[in-house]
C-alpha cells in the first residue's frame, strides 16, 4: 500500500497547488455555509430562552413586556432596557441588561431588575469568566439571604452599592474584590439607565403620572 | 481488533500521551483545567477536532501537493473547528458557556496539526482514525486528570460534588501558578509509572 501512495501523490506543481488549495477551501466554505445554516435557528432559539428565562427570574409578575429600549449610559454605552406592565397595563418594574469589562477574566454581563421605585428584586448573570471557585460565585454570592452582601432589595439611589473596601455597604467576595467590584460597577450602571430612561409606559397609558425624564 | 490496532490506541493513550510525554497543547490545558468537567469537556471537543482532521487529511493525503500541505491542513482543521462550535452553540449552550473561548483556540493546538503532519498524512483512514482516538483520549484522559487534582485541592470539590470542606480549598491550584504546579508533578508521576 505504501508504493501505491507515493504514486498517486501529486506532484507541487503550481498548478496542482492552485487546484488543490482552491478545492479544499471551496469545499470547506460550502461545509461551513451549511452548518451555519443549520444551526442559526437553533441558536437564536437558545439566546432568547436564556434571556426570557433571565427576564422571568429578574422582574415581578408581569403580564407582558415592551420590547427592548436602548438607553445610554455615561456616554459610553447603551444598554438595553425591559420595562414590564401588569394586566392593567401599569408600570410594575423593569429589567436591564448590564455589563462591566473590568472583571477578573474580561467581561461580565448581567440581567438586574428593578421595581417601579428603583429598589432592585433579583439579579441574574448572563455571562463571566472569573475564575472558579473565588469570582464565579457571584451567580448567588449577591442574593444570599440576611448577609451583607444581599443587594436584593435595595435602591442604588439611597445604598452605596459599592465594596465595603470602596466605602460601600457590600461585602465583596471573599479573595475576589475585583469580581465583586465588576459586579457592582455593573448593577451601578444598570441603576442609571433604569433612571435615565422615559419612566412613562405608553403612550395611551396616562394612569401612571410619572412624567417623562427625556 | 489486531494487535497493532490496538497499538495505536494506547500509543496515544500511554506512550505518546500528549500531555505527559510529548507536552504539546499546553496553552489549553493550563488555561480550561481550572474544573474536572471543563477539562473534560475541553479533551471531548479536541478529540472531535482530532478524529475528523486526522481522517479528512488521510483521505486526501494524495490530492495535496507537499509544498501547500501546511495551508491546506490548517484549512481542514479551522473548518472542523468552526463546525464545533457552531454545534456546540446550537446544542449545548451550557457547555459553550464555559468554553466558548477556548473552542477557537483548537485550531492553533500544535497536537492537532502535529497529528495531521506526523501521522495521517502517512497512513490509512483507519489508521488515523484510531491514531485521533488514540491521542484524543489521551489527551482527555490528561486535561480530566489535571481538573480533578486542581479542582480538588483548589475548591474540594470533584466534578462540582464536595468531598473536603471548602475552606481546606488551597487557591493557588485554581489559579495559572496552580496549573503548572499540578502538571509538573503529574508529569512526574506518570514518568514514575511508564519506566517502572
Amino acid at each position: 500500500m505504501g508504493r501505491y501512495v507515493r504514486m498517486a501523490k501529486l506532484t507541487s506543481s503550481f498548478k496542482n497547488m492552485v487546484i488543490s488549495l482552491l478545492s479544499i477551501t471551496v469545499f470547506s466554505a460550502l461545509t461551513l455555509g451549511s452548518v451555519y445554516t443549520l444551526t442559526k435557528e437553533p441558536i437564536e432559539k437558545s439566546k432568547t430562552a436564556k434571556l426570557q428565562k433571565a427576564l422571568k427570574e429578574v422582574l415581578p409578575a408581569f403580564e407582558h413586556l415592551d420590547t427592548a429600549i436602548k438607553v445610554p449610559v455615561n456616554n459610553v454605552d447603551t444598554l438595553n432596557v425591559y420595562k414590564a406592565y401588569d394586566k392593567n397595563n401599569v408600570f410594575v418594574g423593569a429589567a436591564v441588561e448590564a455589563n462591566s469589562k473590568n472583571g477578573f477574566g474580561g467581561e461580565i454581563k448581567i440581567m438586574i431588575g428593578f421595581d417601579k421605585e428603583g429598589n432592585i428584586i433579583n439579579y441574574s448573570v448572563l455571562e463571566q469568566k472569573e475564575t472558579p471557585g473565588l469570582g464565579t460565585k457571584m451567580v448567588d454570592w449577591f442574593k444570599m439571604s440576611n448577609t451583607k452582601h444581599d443587594i436584593r432589595g435595595k435602591n442604588p439611589a439611597k445604598h452605596r452599592l459599592l465594596v465595603s473596601k470602596d466605602g460601600g455597604e457590600i461585602d465583596a467576595i471573599t479573595a475576589a474584590t475585583i469580581s465583586s467590584r465588576a459586579f457592582l460597577e455593573a448593577v451601578n450602571k444598570a441603576y442609571q439607565a433604569y433612571a435615565n430612561n422615559p419612566k412613562a409606559p405608553k403612550t395611551h397609558d396616562v394612569s401612571s403620572g410619572a412624567s417623562n425624564i427625556n | 481488533m489486531s494487535n497493532s490496532k490496538v497499538k495505536i490506541i494506547l500509543n496515544g493513550l500511554i506512550t505518546e500521551n500528549p500531555i505527559f510525554v510529548l507536552i504539546l497543547g499546553m496553552c489549553p490545558t493550563l488555561a480550561t483545567t481550572s474544573s474536572a468537567i471543563n477539562g473534560f469537556s475541553m479533551g471531548l471537543a479536541t478529540s472531535f477536532v482530532l478524529i475528523g482532521s486526522n481522517v479528512a487529511i488521510s483521505l486526501l493525503k494524495n490530492l495535496i501537493p507537499d509544498k501547500v500541505r501546511i495551508p491546506a491542513y490548517v484549512v481542514v482543521i479551522a473548518t472542523f473547528v468552526t463546525v464545533v462550535e457552531m454545534l456546540m452553540q446550537a446544542y449545548l449552550p451550557a457547555l459553550f458557556e464555559s468554553l466558548g473561548i477556548f473552542i477557537p483556540l483548537i485550531v492553533v493546538n500544535c497536537i492537532v496539526l502535529g497529528r495531521a503532519e506526523a501521522f495521517a498524512s502517512k497512513n490509512s483512514v483507519i489508521d488515523s482514525s484510531l491514531d485521533g482516538i488514540g491521542i484524543g483520549l489521551g489527551f482527555t484522559f490528561a486535561l480530566t486528570l489535571l481538573g480533578v487534582v486542581r479542582e480538588l485541592l483548589g475548591t474540594g470539590k470533584i466534578f462540582s460534588l464536595s468531598v473536603l470542606p471548602e475552606k481546606y480549598g488551597m487557591l493557588v491550584f485554581v489559579l495559572a501558578p496552580g496549573a503548572f504546579i499540578a502538571l509538573a508533578y503529574l508529569i512526574a508521576i506518570m514518568n514514575k509509572i511508564r519506566k517502572a
